[in-house]
């Protein structure tokens, strides 16, 4: 049997058994010992995804498409069918997904089970807000169909209810029309924090899509300085140029991580003078949503030990306070991350009871595994986080304390009503402590 | 070329018959699928027409294919449903225990009816119906265990030999007649009949790639194909092996 680990592969734990589904059924006791749990992809960055005892209900043989109204955008199809799937059978009929995160490599299972979020969060809400219907299968017995007006409490339980309500086996989507596979973006630099919050809330009013990356080693004046990636979907024109997708592969795990001061260091000051299109251009869909996507197994660069991503989420009074001081504590320990991403969410509100997306402003940094100095510096940024009383996102998640999870999701008591007998997870048991 | 218009598959619940169909569809063939279980066949079905352009017929039937008695109507249905039949692909089969069938003559003439007669007799049936249209291509999946019987499961081994055999004999009667016959020999293949393996090794391959390599034959009309390529040598050097020291390996 395989392994099947999480993408940052921390923290390395193996359950007792694997078991790849084939029917819209969980296993018999015998074949599948508890407590079980879904594991779509594993491209969540932690142990969500991950079952340290009993066994892991691997959905990848799940992977059939069930309708798909080509006039209506309605789409439905099992759990384990892949983001990338849907986009190539829907897109050269004028349909996207309304909400993606930045891999095509998830399943939808696994895009309702965390309730993801893109760059459009702003103008269409999360991931949940999308689904129209999903089948949800109990150890019980029991098969619910639930709807916004049906099984209505589980539907909400359900979404970024972290795959412990049950088994989903399949899942309708709403999508949204576009006239192509194009995007048109722009791109500006921003020199400090300040000038982001000034620029970011412009472009919000006009663009469906922005994000932006900054240089967390960048300090003092300088500090927070970046790049604001705006885009929307192409107009109907007729002169596209053409597209070839390119894939490359990291072949095996360097003996040392080959992210570290360093190289973070030369990286960053380059990706900050890159130079821009400020006119703008058109950028296929797959490099501008998913651009790491293109090298395959890219996990790899930070070696067998693996790296941590720290997302979190903070209220919108304090975000620009809160901000700056993450990236203070981040500068001094001279840790930093290649990938660090700022967005603002929007006022939707989220459909799950565990849903992490919510008004305010999300920074997500990887960070290689150091040890216990990462983890010391995570400790920094958890009293800042609670302080300011934001929540950590449990997709990105392989070390938050119970107490910054229970006291970021205050539904989370509730929530346990909802959850299946026979399913846990490694995360759940560990912040429910 | 062949051409793979209109395709009738036998045993499509299949991890590499699914596969398989999959991509005969997205080259924009019609598929009748014939499959055991019900449900499964059905949400293919589903799956395929989704995948499926307008003008493309996907449709079928449940069928126990040991039930020799209904082949004849079985590809008259494919034969009705897409208008004439461009290529055959048989792809049913089960993994015995080998263990099991040692203790019980029953279940071992079973399963050498239903990884062997069953499929003789629907060569036999496509046969005659291909060499009188004067073009097409059958293709059944055998084995690399067919190659050499070896103790640990030489009740598969022996079925999947005979497939071969008799693919060979009917390939050298039809070769004349313009009808391709195409055996399909995979090594190890990450499917549901093989969940209880180990399979960190690199040995195994997915059910997608030995499917690519099942479409890319039966297009070129291949005689024998060995998926991924590498099993062929591995069954040269084991087919070379003598008897006389053969027989004392533990394989
Ligand atoms: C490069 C990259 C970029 C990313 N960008 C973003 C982003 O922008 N926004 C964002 O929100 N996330 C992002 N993510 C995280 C990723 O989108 C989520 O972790 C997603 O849930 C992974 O899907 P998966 O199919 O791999 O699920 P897994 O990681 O395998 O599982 C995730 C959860 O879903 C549950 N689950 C899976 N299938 C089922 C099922 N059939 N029934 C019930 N429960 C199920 C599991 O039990 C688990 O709790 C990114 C990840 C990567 C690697
Ligand atoms: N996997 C390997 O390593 C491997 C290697 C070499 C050759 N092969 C051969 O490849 C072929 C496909 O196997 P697979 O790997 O794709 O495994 P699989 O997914 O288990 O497929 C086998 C299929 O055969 C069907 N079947 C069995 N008996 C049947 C009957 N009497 N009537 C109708 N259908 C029947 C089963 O249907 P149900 O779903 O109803 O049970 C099942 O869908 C088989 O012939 C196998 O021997 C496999």
């Amino acid at each position: 049997m395989s392994q099947l680990l999480s993408w940052n592969r921390l923290p390395q734990c193996s359950p007792d058994k694997i078991y790849t589904l084939t029917e819209h059924a969980i296993p018999g006791l015998a074949h599948a010992p508890h407590p079980l749990l879904a594991y779509g992809n594993g491209r969540s960055y932690g142990d969500v995804c991950l079952n340290d005892r009993g066994t892991l209900l691997h959905t990848c043989a799940l992977d059939r498409f069930i309708s798909f109204d080509r006039t209506s955008g309605v789409l439905r199809c099992e759990s384990g069918v892949t983001l990338q799937s849907i986009l190539q059978l829907v897109v050269p009929h004028g349909w996207f997904l309304a909400s993606t995160p930045g891999t095509q490599y998830a399943t939808i299972g696994g895009a309702l089970a965390n309730d993801v979020h893109g760059k459009n969060h702003h103008a269409h809400g999360s991931f949940g807000n999308h689904v129209r219907a999903f089948e949800l299968i109990r150890s019980t017995g029991e098969v619910l169909l639930c709807r916004p007006d049906q099984n209505a409490e589980m539907f909400r339980a359900t979404i970024a209810g972290l795959g412990l309500t049950g088994l989903l086996s399949w899942v309708e989507i709403q999508l949204m029309p576009v006239n192509n596979p194009w995007m048109w973006v722009e791109a500006q630099r921003f020199s400090n924090l300040e000038h982001f919050w000034q620029l970011n809330k412009e472009a919000e009013q006009h663009w469906p899509y922005t994000v932006a990356w900054i240089d967390c080693l960048a300090s003092g004046n300088s500090q927070g300085r970046g790049i604001l990636f705006t885009g929307k979907h192409a107009a109907n024109q007729t002169h596209l140029p053409s597209y070839k997708a390119r894939s490359k592969r990291v072949p095996f795990d360097p003996p040392i991580s080959l992210v570290n001061r360093l190289s973070l260091r030369s990286f960053n000051a380059l990706y900050y003078r890159q130079p821009l299109k400020p006119q703008g251009s058109l950028c296929h869909y797959a490099p501008y949503f998913y651009p790491l996507d293109a090298i395959q197994d890219w996990n790899r660069i930070y070696g067998h030990k693996g790296f941590y991503q720290y997302q979190c989420v903070l209220p919108p009074e304090v975000a620009s306070e809160a901000t700056a001081q993450l990236l203070d504590a981040i500068a001094q320990s001279g840790q930093g991350s290649f990938l660090a991403v700022l967005k603002t969410f929007g006022t939707q509100e989220s459909v799950g009871l565990l849903s992490f997306a919510r008004p305010g402003t999300t920074l997500a940094l990887d960070f290689p595994n150091l040890g216990n100095k990462t983890l010391q510096l995570f400790h920094r940024l958890d009293a800042i986080v609670s302080e300011a009383g934001g929540a950590l996102y449990p997709a990105k998640d392989a070390r938050m304390p119970a107490s910054l999870f229970q006291s970021g999701f205050p539904n989370w008591e509730r929530f346990s009503d909802f959850i299946d007998p026979a399913f846990s997870s490694h995360f759940w048991r560990r912040v429910t402590l | 070329m062949n051409s793979l218009n209109r395709v009738v598959i036998f045993g499509v619940t299949s991890a590499i018959a699914e596969q398989t169909a999959r991509q005969l569809v997205q080259n924009g063939a019609s598929i009748y699928c014939i499959g055991r279980n019900p449900d499964k066949l059905n949400r293919i079905l589903a799956d395929l027409k989704v995948r499926a352009g307008s003008d493309q017929t996907i449709a079928g039937v449940s069928a126990d294919l040991t039930d020799t008695h209904q082949h004849l109507a079985l590809i008259e249905q494919a034969n009705e449903a897409l208008g004439g039949l461009d290529a055959a692909l048989i792809a049913h089969g089960t993994l015995p225990d080998q263990k099991a069938c040692e203790a019980d003559v029953t279940l071992t003439l079973q399963e050498i009816e239903t990884n062997a007669l069953s499929v003789v007799s629907l060569l036999s049936l496509l046969a005659n119906q291909f060499e009188a249209q004067g073009k097409g291509v059958i293709a059944a999946i055998s084995s690399v265990a067919g190659d050499r019987g070896r103790q640990s499961n030489y009740v598969y081994g022996a079925a999947k030999g005979m497939v071969s055999l008799f693919m060979q004999g009917l390939r050298n009667r039809l070769a004349s007649k313009g009808v391709s016959v195409v055996t399909i020999k995979p090594g190890f293949v990450d499917s549901p009949m093989t969940a209880s393996f180990d399979k960190s090794g690199p040995l195994w391959a997915k059910p997608e790639m030995v499917a690519k390599g099942i479409v890319n034959a039966m297009q070129k009309g291949k005689g024998e194909v060995y998926l991924p390529w590498f099993w062929y040598i591995v069954m040269q050097i084991i087919k070379h092996i003598p008897e006389a020291i053969f027989k004392r390996l533990s394989l």
